[in-house]
């Protein structure tokens, strides 16, 4: 088996796939809150993505890639038995994993993926774990009956009532706390508003939370210092000392800027590849 | 006979009105006519100073005489007895401090042309097909892992697999050459010459692995189980940023993030790679050294207005190498002496519009005998630009020492050696920017080179 195989693809939506693919070195490795870098092709970026499983025996990592710009669509364009060009990983710090007592993990769209491995190792070692899901609508839903087996109480919530509660994470948090839920640490995974405005409930509820951040990464190595960010006013490296901080005092909107400085250029990439795309097979 | 006093050839160079719109090599190679008449300049001193003051020891005045007699095929193999990397020495190397430095026309009739002449021996030996490997000894049964696919590492695995052992390179990026790839654009360093280089050394069975970050990927402490001896040649991968207020502003990049941006990703020829840059219409790099200058050179391809180094001392103290400045200068690239940032401003969106400076004056030496800059009160003024580098310089990376918690570091976050140039863990040996914070590449090589013997060595005695 060539390493960087795909062995299994799964589409969990029209946009969101999940992928199994053999990396034996990262599956050997990796802890949760860790991430890897992909590229897809010769001329390709890096993309950090967030490691949502791996098996150690099988040698294989679980991935799941929102399509968003051209490199992810590109990536979910890909057939099972193909190959990712390169998988470096487990790249960052993992979260640390100890005894809160009661710990909320929160993830928002993709991001439910992604905080599912930290849910797991909270469970191991013994928290209380409660899952706080959001997703735009219904079908973007991903993963809550892996999160129901898991976690000790599992809430949903779409933003258009489609599904579970109607409203945001932070309804959903408030409404825990109004019932008298004592939530010691909640680790939060999704888009920076959403991580931002949870951040602030948390802290204001008492609930010590965490944020997993995103800012744009090149070598994923600690080497450019792209992916800086402002944690607790000072200047901190995601890729090495991340990506998950302490969130109450992270500068989210400076994120929110940085994350957004190549809009125009990501617009015109997706759009000669969505050419590109139709001239090829003609089914779009 | 020699002919000393003939007019040193310095080669031809791309026009700088053509070169700062591409990334061409810009200077080009000598014809034979010029390598012939250069070589015939070098007086084949016995004692040769150029020779004492080459970091590794390449045998000058007898490659020279090789390449004048024709034999270019040996000659390159004369160059490659003690450097394995001669198509890129002749290219990065500063010649002016160590060969060419000390030649012994240098005042009379001007040095000969080493750099120039060491970059013809090995493009045209590799051009005809003349370029061998250095012979590798018997296999010794012993393994050796390099870390780091930069100079430094690259100089270890050729020496080490010439004296028969089984090395293995791991690099944490997609591609292979470290600094030499993500740093040296390719105007300075073409990427098939590193290409090549490295095709080199694989040739002598060394295996070379890209997408492992040890540390990450593996620890220090599992390539002990597989390997007899390590050798850390993870270079100089850690920013320093300037810490003023308004750094984290849309359009400030550390002088890696650019570099990388470009000479590794090749976002200069997006959309066709995926990688974007931006530059905007002034461009300011904050620094003295070589890494501001390919920044500054790099940016000025990217097609702004401006770009302006802004350096804290004066042209004297710049540790850039002179011929880069000159480049640099042809191009186009401003330069502020004296000053110093404070600030950098920005709009109701975070992104610059400025950079707040004050002006400084020279006062005493500081320990290296660098006069210091010393503000000038109430000087304060904002230079209008909208991209930022900062090029002040780098650390090592921590990622190693972090995770092999045997590896002492120095203050300075550099790994700590004894005298026979080892680390705190047996069998683990380094050298290069790990060692050193932030040097050349030639002071890398000639690391990596003194390493590999002592590992050598260590495998031999097994001590």
């Amino acid at each position: 088996m060539e390493e960087n195989t795909i062995l299994v693809k799964e589409n969990l939506s029209d946009v969101v796939v999940k992928f199994v693919i053999y990396k034996p070195l990262v599956a050997a490795s990796a802890k949760a809150g860790q991430f890897v870098i992909l590229r897809g092709r010769e001329g390709g970026e890096r993309v950090p993505v967030t490691l949502v499983d791996w098996d150690k025996e099988k040698g294989t990592i679980t991935i799941i890639i929102q399509a968003i710009g051209k490199s992810t669509s590109m990536f979910n364009s890909f057939k099972q038995g193909e190959k990712f060009l390169n998988i470096a990983g487990p790249l960052g710090t993992p979260v640390e994993i100890k005894n809160y007592g009661t710990v909320a993990v929160v993830g928002g769209g993709v991001g439910i993926a992604e905080v599912y491995p930290i849910a797991r190792a909270f469970k191991e070692a013994g928290n209380r774990v409660i899952a706080v899901l959001g997703a735009r609508t219904k079908s973007l839903l991903i993963l809550e009956d892996e999160m129901k087996a898991l976690c000790d109480k599992t809430v949903s919530t779409t933003d258009d009532g489609s599904y579970g509660m109607k409203g945001m994470v932070t309804d959903a948090i408030q409404k825990l706390h109004d019932e008298g839920e004592k939530i010691n640490a909640g680790f939060i995974i999704g888009p920076i508003p959403m991580m931002k405005f949870t951040s602030r409930l948390m802290d204001k509820l008492g609930m010590e939370p965490h944020a997993s951040l995103n800012p744009i990464m090149l070598d994923g190595t600690g080497m450019c210092g792209c992916c800086r960010v402002t944690v607790e006013g000072k200047v901190r490296f995601a890729c090495v000392d991340g990506p998950m901080f302490p969130s109450k005092t992270i500068d989210f909107d400076e994120l929110i800027r940085r994350t957004s400085e190549y809009r125009p250029q990501e617009a015109e990439s997706l759009k000669l590849y969505e050419k590109d795309h139709v001239c090829k097979c003609g089914l779009h | 006979m020699p002919n000393p006093s003939a007019p040193r050839h310095n080669g031809k160079q791309l026009d700088p009105e053509v070169r700062k719109h591409n990334f061409e090599e810009v200077a080009q190679i000598f014809t034979k006519e010029e390598a012939m008449a250069e070589a015939d300049r070098c007086l084949h001193c016995k004692n040769a100073h150029c020779q004492a003051n080459c970091p590794v020891g390449v045998q000058i005045p007898d490659f020279i005489a090789l390449l004048k007699e024709g034999k270019v095929g040996e000659a390159a193999s004369k160059i490659m007895e003690t450097s394995l990397l001669p198509a890129i020495c002749g290219r990065v190397c500063p010649q002016e401090k160590h060969c060419e430095g000390n030649c012994i026309l240098k005042d009379r009739f001007g040095s000969v042309n080493i750099g120039m002449l060491e970059r013809y021996t090995a493009d045209t030996a590799r051009k005809e097909g003349l370029l061998k490997a250095p012979k590798t000894a018997a296999p010794t049964g012993k393994k050796v892992a390099c870390i780091g696919s930069g100079p430094s590492s690259i100089a270890a695995a050729a020496e080490l697999a010439r004296a028969g052992h089984e090395v293995t390179v791991f690099e944490a990026l997609h591609a292979f050459g470290g600094v030499l790839r993500y740093g040296i654009p390719s105007f300075r360093l073409p990427r098939e010459v590193i290409d090549h280089e490295i095709e080199t050394v694989k040739s002598m069975g060394v295996k070379f692995v890209t997408d492992v970050l040890i540390g990450a990927t593996e620890k220090v402490a599992d390539l002990l189980k597989q390997f007899d001896a390590v050798y850390v040649g993870s270079g100089a991968g850690l920013p320093t940023m300037t810490g003023i207020p308004g750094e984290n502003a849309v359009g400030v990049y550390s002088a890696n993030e650019f570099l990388t941006r470009v000479n590794l990703m090749q976002a200069y020829k997006f959309p066709e790679t995926d990688t974007p840059i931006q530059v905007g219409k002034h461009v300011a790099v904050l620094g003295g050294g070589n890494s501001a200058m390919d920044a500054a050179r790099c940016a000025m391809r990217l097609g702004p207005d401006s770009v302006t180094i802004a350096y804290r001392r004066s042209a004297a103290e710049m540790p850039a190498r002179a011929a880069e400045v000159e480049h640099a200068k042809e191009e186009g690239v401003q330069f502020e002496y004296l000053v110093t940032p404070k600030e950098v401003l920005m709009d109701d969106k975070g992104r610059v519009t400025g950079l707040k400076c004050t002006r400084n004056q020279l006062g005493e030496p500081d320990e290296r005998g660098r006069r210091r800059p010393v503000e000038i009160p109430g000087s304060e003024f904002v230079m209008p630009v909208d991209t930022i580098i900062v090029a002040i310089g780098q650390k090592p990376n921590p990622i190693i020492a972090k995770t092999t918690p045997e590896l002492k570091t120095t203050e300075r976050g550099v790994l700590a050696l004894d005298e026979e140039g080892k680390t705190t863990l047996p069998g683990v040996y380094a050298g290069g920017d790990i060692i050193r914070g932030g040097a050349t590449v030639l002071l890398a090589m000639k690391d990596g080179i003194e390493a590999a013997r002592r590992i050598n060595a260590y495998l031999k005695e097994g001590k």
